[in-house]
């Protein structure tokens, strides 16, 4: 064939089909919000670690998409002196996207500027028990705790433990380089941010060449967004009014899945009227769980009685200890002698959940005889009036860290709650490394708070997600915030 | 002949009005009662405009937001001509002095604010709600009229009646509110038309944000911004809020055009 | 006209200073910390006072004014607390979307309210100016987010004809750009025009009666071409004020339309920066808006004085 004859729009043409019957290898991941800055080791939004954790940043452990800790930057590791000290050996050639490599200075570095005492390391609190990080070779690395720690493995897994490298550390907010199998690109902000393969990447190879996260907060531009195809996937879908009609399309799958988050109303334990457990158990039982989950958020959510996430093994299902129950709610307030009436402040956060869930559920405490006066906060009010001043009586939050059920045992927690036998009971849960025995702690706390009527537990926030039906392996459930992409590629 | 406007203009008004009035006495469900289990129905004949994602009477609602968004453009339009005519006035009588001066660059300050950012900065310092939306509106109407008064006052004072009241002894102040003010009130009507309808336009953006009247209290900006997400489900949730404004706005203006023309002493003359 | 320009400046600069303490100390009285927003519920204390320090807040309020002021002047908006990149560099970014869209609302409400103002006025009372009063009735009647909302309903779900939103981005190409603004800009344009349309049509109603142009009817001109030479001059007076009042209005309307759209623009920046407590950000741009908004008044006065001289000498 003569290339003089050749036509441009029919090579053109050819390029175009070819590419139709290759599978894609691109994503455009929809998120509701978009992350302040990149650094998952300097700020507390979830959408940080949404955008970041394993794709561009990874720690020593990670977790997996059931919740596991598994290793990551580490290969394995010993625990010697009767659990103070953690030997990790480091995997061999890892480098940063920069072209640097990650070595046990990096892990050094990385564990000490996030506990330092100038430390912006928003969970700080993981890293409380480390004594000292010691540097043994270049491919291993200990941690020396200060007492024995269950804990650490599952801490380092944190977004906010992944290995930074000091050259580059600086500019993480705005400049991530870390060792995942994805490289930051360029971020739009206000509209998206992108990412392509790291071609050096030191684990198994992703499938994807290309990925955007674009950010659309509002839910009916969601729901189109989805519809026209320019996002593929939606791991948290802000509108599950939608969800049923996105189900019933061929070209969509709707997956549902759990998270971490226990969605309570929260009550301020120490202030009257709420002081009174006959008051909070008054309002436990004139809450409807299940109008809630239907009214607020279409029926996706599991029930809980307790502080603590359904799917773990350790749950136990409490709900029968606060159930609906108006006559038993007017006779606990008629006792606690409420019988005229009472009125309580309702403060809700931005989250549909909250917003939607406090009209209902002023609702039914207006039913049996409990006026509430609604505010709606943004976040940064909510933080300073209800989470630091304590200036409420009841609000509407979900709890989205894993197995948080040691909130409880803080007496300067928002709801103030002081017992001093859970906080024992946590005390001594720390130091447990027997599994055993460790459920049957965790289970003894979540019958002492459901006991006390501390919050009013609600429901397990359910993970909603929507993709194109092509697309295979995000996560169904969510462990902890991520949109891990590692194992995520297009069947067609 | 247009003043004719006013009828229908009149009527319309008169509709939302009474209504907001009636949700006082009665509506036809209590808008607090929810109804999880009869949500998202379609208008008929229990529900004449269906229910909302609650399970609420949508007619109910509507009667009763109708209160919250007269009230707050009403006072609003109250604040801006309360304070800016006798500005405006002002301002024109001393025509060259530091007082013109300083509620021309006064007014240009609170004008150099956009109307939303000062209510978003309001609600970020004292907290959402209807008294500080009525706050965040009135002050900027107030440059507003405050300006078109001057304007229109300083091109009368160089007229020749207000000349000839001028060499017949009369002061300022009798000036003003003896021969400009009559003569700038279908400015003023006019104005205040468009300001009394962007006042209930502003309020209903505000709610629509989440800036105005707190839930429970229904508030036709918060029903559409509640029904948004909901268009594909349910399209009259996002249909009724949005025609109950348009109705009201439109029978304020048209009662507004009927008056200037009616009012405005030249337009007759012509005829 | 010169001594009224100077006159002008000097105060435009008072009313920018004063615009920005006021700017600055609304901020400050505004509750809610910036870096515990940022660093969530289980920040430790320290940590939080340690991001203070980095952020500079533990600073004394006068020291931070002068500061921000100073830098404003040298072009330095400081640093977004959230974002951790300059402030100038985001507005720059925001703008590329935010002045388009104006701009494109206003041409569009111009296009649309200059003739039709104009046909309206000419044809007094007949078929033709109640029609056009009648659509202008309507378009001021419909909140522009609801008829955003419809707009989206049509031509985005039902039609697909336009995105629901987001921004393509200047880099994919001008008319793509455009497209994405277009439905943001109709649902800001018409509002706008339906006002701007009936300002026109009585401003120049108002002048029709004004005695010169009964001079001009009486040298012999028609109707139409006392009105085209001479009526149009003279009611361009208050049209101007309302563009004036009505690009500030684009900008701060922009802001829920922006939301509704989710376009990346100043508006939708504000409203994120407030939320997130990102105090710098809120008042650089506030401060930058109302520049805007002064500068744009101070140009409509000018311009009023060169239109009408009366108005300049009086000044004297």
């Amino acid at each position: 064939m003569n290339y003089r004859y050749c036509n441009p729009t029919l090579l053109l043409l050819m390029c175009v089909a070819g590419s139709a019957l290759a599978a894609r290898t691109d994503i455009t991941v929809g998120m509701v919000l978009e992350p302040p800055n990149l650094d998952p080791t300097g700020g507390a939004a979830a959408a940080i670690d949404e955008v970041v954790y394993a794709n561009i940043f990874e720690g020593l452990t990670r977790f997996g998409p059931d919740g596991s800790v598994r290793p990551a930057l580490a290969d394995g590791w010993e625990i010697e002196d009767e659990g103070v000290r953690y030997v990790f050996s480091l995997h061999p050639d890892v480098t940063f996207h920069d072209g640097s490599d990650f070595t046990a200075d990096d892990v050094k570095f990385s564990i000490d500027r996030a506990m330092a005492e100038g430390s912006t390391n928003a969970q700080k609190g993981l890293f409380a028990n480390i004594d000292n990080v010691e540097i043994i070779n270049p491919e291993k690395v200990a941690i020396n705790l200060k007492q024995a720690d269950g804990n650490l493995l599952f801490n380092l897994a944190w977004g906010d433990a992944v290995m930074l490298d000091e050259a580059s550390a600086g500019d993480a907010a705005t400049n991530p380089i870390g060792t995942g199998p994805f490289r930051f690109d360029k971020w739009v902000q206000g509209d998206r941010i992108e990412m392509v393969r790291y071609d050096d990447y030191w684990g198994k190879p992703v499938k994807l060449d290309k990925a955007v996260f674009k950010f659309i907060s509002e839910p009916t531009a969601a729901y189109s967004a989805i519809l026209a195809g320019d996002v593929d996937a939606f791991p948290n879908y802000p509108a599950p009014e939608n969800l049923a009609q996105l189900d019933a399309d061929p070209r969509f799958s709707v997956v549902l899945g759990s998270t971490e988050g226990e969605t309570i109303l929260a009550m301020n334990n120490a202030v009257p009227p709420l002081d009174d457990i006959r008051v909070r158990q008054a309002v436990a039982h004139a809450i409807n769980r299940d109008e809630i989950i239907d009214g607020a958020m279409y029926g996706y959510g599991t029930p809980i009685g307790t502080h603590f996430a359904p799917h773990n093994p350790a749950y136990l299902d409490l709900t029968s200890k606060n159930a609906h129950d108006p006559d038993a709610a007017r006779a606990l307030l008629k006792e606690a002698g409420h019988e005229t009436g009472l009125s309580l402040s309702l403060k809700l956060p931005p989250p549909a959940y909250a917003r939607r869930g406090g009209e209902i559920i002023a609702a039914q405490l207006r039913d049996v005889g409990i006026a509430t006066e609604i505010e709606n906060l943004e976040w940064a009010q909510w933080l300073e009036q209800v989470f630091k001043a304590k200036d409420f009586n009841l609000t509407i939050v979900s709890h989205t860290e894993p197995m948080d059920i040691g909130i409880y045992a803080n007496p300067d927690y928002y709801f103030q709650y002081d017992n001093p036998e859970l906080q024992a009971l946590m005390t001594d849960f720390g130091s447990e490394t027997d599994p055993e025995k460790r459920t049957g702690m965790l289970q003894q706390a979540q019958q002492m708070i459901a006991d006390d009527h501390v919050n009013g537990f609600l429901f397990q926030l359910a993970k909603t997600g929507v993709a194109a039906s092509k697309l295979k392996g995000l996560w169904e459930n969510s462990p902890t915030q991520a949109n891990d992409l590692t194992a995520v590629y297009w069947d067609e | 002949m247009k003043w004719r406007s006013i009828v229908p203009g009149a009527s319309l008004v008169l509709i939302v009005v009474s209504a907001a009035l009636l949700s006082y006495l009665w509506t036809p469900f209590d808008v607090a009662t929810l109804d999880i289990r009869h949500r998202f129905t379609a208008p008929g004949a229990e529900h004449w405009l269906g229910t909302d994602h609650l399970g609420r009477d949508i007619l109910s609602m509507l009667m009763v937001g109708a209160r919250t968004s007269i009230a707050v453009a009403l006072v609003a339009v109250g604040i801006g001509m309360g304070i800016g005519v006798p500005l405006g006035l002002l301002a024109a009588a001393r025509g060259q002095s530091w007082v013109d001066e300083l509620i021309m660059r006064g007014n240009d300050l609170v004008f150099a604010f956009p109307s939303l950012l000062i209510a978003i900065m309001i609600t970020a310092v004292f907290g959402p709600g209807a008294v500080n939306a009525i706050i965040a509106i009135g002050i900027f109407n107030i440059p507003v009229f405050a300006r078109l008064t001057r304007g229109a006052a300083l091109s009368l004072w160089t007229r020749e009646f207000v000349l000839a009241a001028r060499v017949a002894g009369k002061g300022a102040l009798r000036i003003s509110a003896e021969h400009l003010l009559p003569n700038i009130t279908n400015l003023l009507i006019v104005q205040g038309t468009i300001q009394f309808s962007l006042g209930i336009l502003a309020e209903a953006g505000l709610s629509y944000v989440g800036l105005g009247a707190q839930p429970p209290v229904p508030s036709w900006g918060r029903m559409l911004a509640e029904s948004q997400t909901l268009i594909s489900l349910a399209p009259q949730l996002a249909l009724f809020p949005g025609l109950a404004i348009v109705m009201t706005v439109l029978g304020l203006n048209l009662l507004g055009d009927g008056l200037r023309d009616w009012l405005d002493p030249r337009m007759r003359r012509e005829r | 006209m010169l001594h009224y320009l100077f006159r002008r400046s000097v105060a435009l600069l008072a009313t920018l200073v004063v615009a920005s303490l006021i700017v600055f100390l609304v901020i400050e009285v505004v509750p809610g910390d910036p870096a515990s927003y940022m660093l969530g519920m289980n920040a430790q204390p320290d940590t939080v006072a340690a991001l203070r320090a980095e952020l500079g807040l533990d600073q004394s309020r006068t020291l931070r004014y002068l500061h921000w002021v100073s830098g404003m002047l040298h072009g330095d908006f400081g640093r977004s607390y959230t974002y951790r990149t300059p402030v100038a560099d985001m507005v720059a970014d925001r703008l590329w979307v935010s002045l388009p869209l104006a701009i494109y609302a206003l041409t569009l409400s111009t296009l649309i309210a200059f003739p039709a103002g104009i046909w309206a006025a000419s044809r007094r009372g007949r078929l033709a100016d109640s029609a056009v009063m009648g659509f202008t009735q309507l378009g001021i009647a419909v909140p522009n987010f609801w008829f955003a909302l419809l707009l989206v309903m049509l031509f985005a779900i039902q039609l697909g004809w336009f995105s629901a939103g987001g921004f393509a981005g200047w880099d994919s190409g001008v008319l793509a750009s455009l497209k994405s603004l277009t439905l943001p800009a109709v649902s800001l344009a018409l509002p706008q025009a339906a006002i701007l349309t009936r300002v026109m049509r009585s401003s120049l109603l108002d002048v029709l009666h004004d005695d010169f142009m009964r001079t001009a009817r009486a040298k012999g001109l028609s109707a139409r071409q006392a009105l085209l030479r001479h009526a149009l001059r003279n009611a361009m007076i208050p049209v101007l004020t309302i563009m004036g009042l009505q690009f500030s209005f684009l900008i701060a309307g922009a802001i829920i339309i922006e939301n509704v759209f989710f376009l990346p623009g100043l508006g939708r920046l504000i409203f994120q920066s407030i939320a997130q407590r990102d105090l710098i950000v809120v008042e650089s741009v506030v401060m930058l808006l109302v520049f805007a908004v002064v500068m744009v008044t101070f140009l409509v006065d000018v311009a009023y004085a060169w239109v009408d001289p009366r108005l300049r000498h009086q000044r004297r």
